[in-house]
C-alpha cells in the first residue's frame, strides 16, 4: 500500500446558478495575459450543450484519455509513444483556436479618436491573434443557457443514444450548469502524453502542474487531456493549466473559484488513496465498474491501519487530521453522493459532482408526491426533468443505478428535513430505503446546506518549514553568521503576538488587517484616544 | 596555401569559426538563461489545415537532406570507394535520392512559407529574428536544390573533391581554402548561408531541434515530483519572464 494524499474538489450542482463568478475571478487571477485570452482554467457550461472547446467530450473525435487495448492493457487513446514522436510535427488530435473561439478585443481608441459626425462611433471587434477586424463566430459561452439549443445543444455528445428522451422544445427542455476545472486526475493522461516530461503530479497533494521551464511546446498534453483542460499559450508557445491555485492551497486557503463561489457549492479537502492500485483500477474492463473502482482506491482516514501506514510513509499528523475532517471524502466515499465526471476516460478524475435534482416533468407524478410514502418520493426521481440517462452519461459512464441512488438520497434528505421542520413524524423507512440512517441524513444535510467556510474547505498547510530558512540563506536576508553556533547568534527578534502589529514609519504601532481572523483582539487598529490632540498640525 | 586573399580567408576560415563559436556559446547562454523561451513555438493552434501537410513534409524531407549531407560531406570519397561503390553509382544514387528529398523539401517549405506569410494569425507570431532565420533557410534550401537537380540531368559536379575537403578541414584545423574557392558560386552561397544560420540558430525557435524528446520512449508514463524549494534567481539572471501586456513579441 502506497498512501498518497490528493487535494480533491466536490461541486454540488444543485446549487449552481450559472453566474460565472468563478470563471471571472479565475480569469482575473490566472489568464488575463496576452496569449491566454481564450483560456479559461475554470469555465461553466450549460448542459446539455456543446461544451468548451466544441464537443470536447467526444473522444471518438479528439482521442483524449485512456482506453484498453485488445489484451485489456491501459493505452493512451491517441496512440503509443512512438506514434506520438512520429506525429510531433502535426498533432492530428489538437483542437484549433476556432474550437475554443477566436479571442477578440475592441477598437476602443476609435471611440475617442472618431471625427465629429452625425453617427455614433462604434468600437469594432478585432482579433487578439492578428489584430485585424473580425466577426465573432464562437466563444467559450456561446451556447450559455441553451442559446441556440436547437442548433448546438443537440450536438452534445452526452445525448447520443437518448434522442428519444430529449426534446428541445421550450416547454420540455431541461438544463443545468456544469462548472469545470482541471480534474487533477490520479492517472493523468496529459502527464503521460507530455513527451518532454515537463508535466508532473505533485507528490504531496496530487496537484497536476506544468513546469514552464521544461515545456517545449509539443502540445500533446492538450490533446491527451479528455477534458481539454490543458491549454496552449499562443504567445509563449507553452502549455498552461489550472494549478488548483497551488500557491493558495499551500497556505491553507481555498482556490479562487471556491472562495468566490456565491452559491458556496464547492468543497475542498484531502482524499487518501492507494497509489499502487491506480493502474489496476483504471484498467477495469467494464466502464460501469470504473466509478466503484475509483472509490475502492480511496482509503478510510479513520482506519487505524491506514493511519499507521500513512504516518510510516511520511504523511504528517495534521494532514491526517485534515483527511479525517475532509468534506470531499465525506461526500464522495462516506455518503456516496458525489460522482466523478466521465470516469470512462479512465483518468481517475478528482473533481467530483453531486448531480442536480430538478423539477418533476410529469404532472401526474407531481400530483401524487407524498413525502410520507417512500415509494412516491422515489417514483418522482425517474420523472425528473433532467433524464437520469443524461446524468449517467456524464458521471457514471452510462450506468443509471448509482445516479438514481444519489438522487434518491438527496430526495430523502429533503423529505426528512421537511417532515422535521413541519413537526411531522420522521419516516425511518425513508432513510433505510437509501441504506442510511436519519442521523447520517442529518449529517449530510448539514454538510450540503449549512456547512461553514472551515467545514467546506479543510486544507492543511504545506509543510515548508525549511523553505524560509533555505531561501533566507540564499538571499542573505540575515547575516550568515547568525546561524546556531555562529558569532552573531541570538539576535533575531521574537514576532509580536500573532504577528499582527508592526511599527510603521510614523513611529506608531499599527495593526495589520491582513490575515486577521476578525474575532481576536486588534490592538492599535485605531490610534490611541490621546493621539489626535498631539497629531501633526 | 599560395595566393589566398584576405577576403577568401574571411569567408572560408573566419566566418565558419566565428559562426561555430557563436553557435556553441549562444546555446550555452540560451540554455542557462532562457529555459522559459526554449520552445518549438507551434502555431498549430492558429492554423492546422496547411500545417498538416507542410509540417511533416518539411521536417521529414529535411532529415533526409541532412542524411545526404552527412554522406556527401563527412564521408570521404575514398571511403565509398573502399566499400566498392563506383563513383558513378554514388553520384547516380546521390542525385536521385537528393532530388526526391529536394522536391519534398521545396513542397513543404512552400506550404509553410505561404502559411507564415499569408495567414495573418500565423504571421503575427513571427519575431524579427525568426524572419531572419526563415530567409536564411530559404536561401539555403534554394541554393541546395538547384545544383542537386542540375546534377541529376547535367554532368555531375564532384563537390566531394572540393567543398567536402574544405569542410572536413575545418574540423581538423587545416581548412583547404583553395579547394572551396574553385567550387561554383551556388555551392559557395549555400555554404556561407549555412554558416550564417548556425550563427542565428541559438537565438531563434530553431533551438527546438535539440529538444526532440527521444527519452519519452523509455520514460514511465506518469511523472511524480515533490514540491521543491525553488531558489529565486540571482538578480539580473532570471531570463525572459511574462511580457508586459501590450508589448509585441
Amino acid at each position: 500500500m502506497r498512501v498518497k494524499a490528493q487535494m480533491a474538489m466536490v461541486m454540488n450542482l444543485d446549487k449552481c446558478i450559472g453566474c460565472h463568478t468563478c470563471t471571472v475571478t479565475c480569469k482575473q487571477v490566472w489568464t488575463n495575459r496576452p496569449g491566454t485570452e481564450y483560456v479559461y482554467f475554470n469555465n461553466v457550461e450549460t448542459k446539455p450543450g456543446i461544451g468548451y472547446p466544441k464537443r470536447y467530450e467526444d473522444q471518438e473525435q479528439w482521442h483524449g484519455g485512456w482506453t484498453l487495448d485488445r489484451k485489456g492493457r491501459l493505452q493512451l487513446r491517441a496512440g503509443g509513444r512512438l506514434r506520438k514522436l512520429l506525429s510531433i510535427f502535426y498533432n492530428p488530435d489538437l483542437p484549433s483556436i476556432d474550437d475554443y473561439g477566436e479571442p477578440w478585443t475592441y477598437d476602443y481608441q476609435r471611440l475617442i479618436d472618431a471625427p465629429l459626425g452625425t453617427e455614433n462611433p462604434t468600437a469594432h471587434s478585432i482579433s487578439a491573434l492578428s489584430g485585424r477586424d473580425m466577426d465573432m463566430q464562437w466563444g467559450g459561452n456561446w451556447d450559455d443557457d441553451l442559446a441556440g439549443a436547437t442548433e448546438h445543444a443537440v450536438r452534445d455528445p452526452n445525448l447520443t443514444n437518448m434522442e428519444q428522451h430529449v426534446q428541445m422544445e421550450f416547454e420540455q427542455a431541461f438544463m443545468f450548469y456544469l462548472p469545470r476545472i482541471c480534474e487533477h486526475c490520479l492517472n493523468p493522461s496529459c502527464v503521460a502524453s507530455c513527451p518532454s516530461g515537463a508535466m508532473y503530479k505533485r507528490d504531496e497533494d496530487g496537484i497536476v502542474l506544468v513546469d514552464q521551464d521544461r515545456c517545449r511546446g509539443w502540445r500533446f498534453c492538450v490533446s491527451g487531456c479528455p477534458y481539454k483542460k490543458v491549454y496552449f499559450n499562443h504567445r509563449t508557445g507553452k502549455a498552461e493549466k489550472c494549478t488548483l491555485c497551488a500557491p493558495r492551497i499551500e497556505v491553507g486557503q481555498p482556490t479562487i473559484c471556491s472562495e468566490t463561489c456565491v452559491g458556496r457549492l464547492r468543497y475542498l479537502g484531502l482524499i487518501l488513496y492507494d497509489a499502487d492500485k491506480v493502474l489496476e483500477a483504471a484498467a477495469s474492463r467494464d466502464p460501469h465498474d470504473l466509478y466503484e473502482a475509483q472509490l475502492s482506491l480511496m482509503l478510510d482516514p479513520d482506519d487505524p491501519q491506514v493511519q499507521a501506514e500513512a504516518t510510516r510513509q511520511g504523511i504528517s499528523d495534521d494532514w491526517l487530521e485534515a483527511a479525517r475532517r475532509s468534506p470531499t471524502y465525506a461526500l464522495a466515499a462516506r455518503h456516496r453522493v458525489a460522482l466523478p465526471l466521465h470516469p470512462e476516460y479512465r483518468t481517475m478524475p478528482m473533481v467530483w459532482y453531486i448531480p442536480p435534482l430538478s423539477p418533476v416533468a410529469d404532472i401526474v407524478h407531481a400530483a401524487g408526491y407524498d413525502e410520507a410514502d417512500p415509494d412516491k418520493v422515489f417514483a418522482t426521481i425517474d420523472a425528473l426533468r433532467i433524464p437520469i440517462e443524461y446524468l449517467a452519461n456524464l458521471f457514471t459512464a452510462g450506468d443509471t443505478e448509482p445516479v438514481r441512488r444519489v438522487l434518491r438520497k438527496l430526495a430523502a434528505i429533503r423529505a426528512t428535513m421537511r417532515a422535521e421542520q413541519l413537526g411531522l413524524e420522521p419516516n425511518e423507512e425513508l432513510a433505510s430505503a437509501v441504506d442510511t440512517s436519519p442521523t447520517e441524513l442529518r449529517d449530510l444535510y448539514r454538510l450540503l446546506a449549512i456547512a461553514k467556510y472551515d467545514e467546506r474547505y479543510v486544507i492543511p498547510m504545506t509543510h515548508a518549514e525549511d523553505a524560509g530558512r533555505l531561501l533566507a540563506q540564499h538571499e542573505q536576508m540575515f547575516c550568515s553568521l547568525d546561524a546556531q553556533g555562529g558569532p552573531g547568534m541570538g539576535v533575531t527578534e521574537p514576532a509580536g503576538p500573532g504577528g499582527h502589529t508592526f511599527r510603521a514609519d510614523d513611529g506608531r504601532e499599527h495593526f495589520n488587517l491582513l490575515g486577521w481572523d476578525g474575532a481576536s483582539t486588534s490592538p492599535h487598529l485605531f490610534p490611541d484616544p490621546g493621539a489626535a490632540e498631539g497629531g501633526p498640525s | 596555401m599560395n595566393g589566398v586573399t584576405a577576403g577568401q580567408v574571411f569567408w572560408w576560415v573566419a566566418v565558419p569559426y566565428f559562426a561555430l563559436g557563436v553557435f556553441v556559446i549562444g546555446h550555452i547562454w540560451r540554455w542557462r538563461y532562457d529555459q522559459y523561451g526554449w520552445t518549438s513555438r507551434s502555431t498549430q493552434l492558429q492554423e492546422r489545415r496547411m500545417l498538416k501537410w507542410g509540417g511533416p513534409l518539411f521536417h521529414y524531407a529535411t532529415f533526409a537532406a541532412i542524411g545526404g549531407h552527412v554522406l556527401g560531406i563527412l564521408v570521404p570519397a575514398a571511403f565509398t570507394e573502399f566499400l566498392g561503390i563506383p563513383d558513378h553509382v554514388y553520384h547516380k544514387f546521390a542525385a536521385i535520392a537528393g532530388t526526391v528529398a529536394a522536391i519534398l523539401v521545396i513542397v513543404g517549405v512552400v506550404i509553410l512559407a505561404a502559411r507564415r506569410l499569408l495567414v495573418p494569425r500565423v504571421r503575427a507570431t513571427t519575431s524579427p529574428v525568426d524572419w531572419m532565420a526563415l530567409v536564411l533557410l530559404l536561401v539555403i534550401i534554394l541554393s541546395g536544390i538547384v545544383p542537386t537537380i542540375y546534377n541529376m540531368f547535367g554532368s555531375a559536379y564532384d563537390y566531394r573533391g572540393t567543398v567536402s575537403v574544405w569542410f572536413r578541414g575545418l574540423f581538423t584545423g587545416h581548412p583547404d581554402v583553395t579547394a572551396v574557392t574553385t567550387a561554383p558560386l551556388i555551392y559557395r552561397v549555400h555554404a556561407v548561408s549555412a554558416w550564417l544560420i548556425w550563427m542565428v540558430w541559438p537565438f531563434t525557435r530553431l533551438v527546438h531541434a535539440w529538444s526532440y524528446p527521444l527519452w519519452y520512449l523509455w520514460r514511465p508514463y506518469v511523472v511524480y515530483r515533490s514540491r521543491a524549494v525553488v531558489h529565486s534567481n540571482e538578480p539580473g539572471t532570471s531570463g525572459r519572464r511574462w511580457r508586459r501586456i501590450g508589448t509585441r513579441f
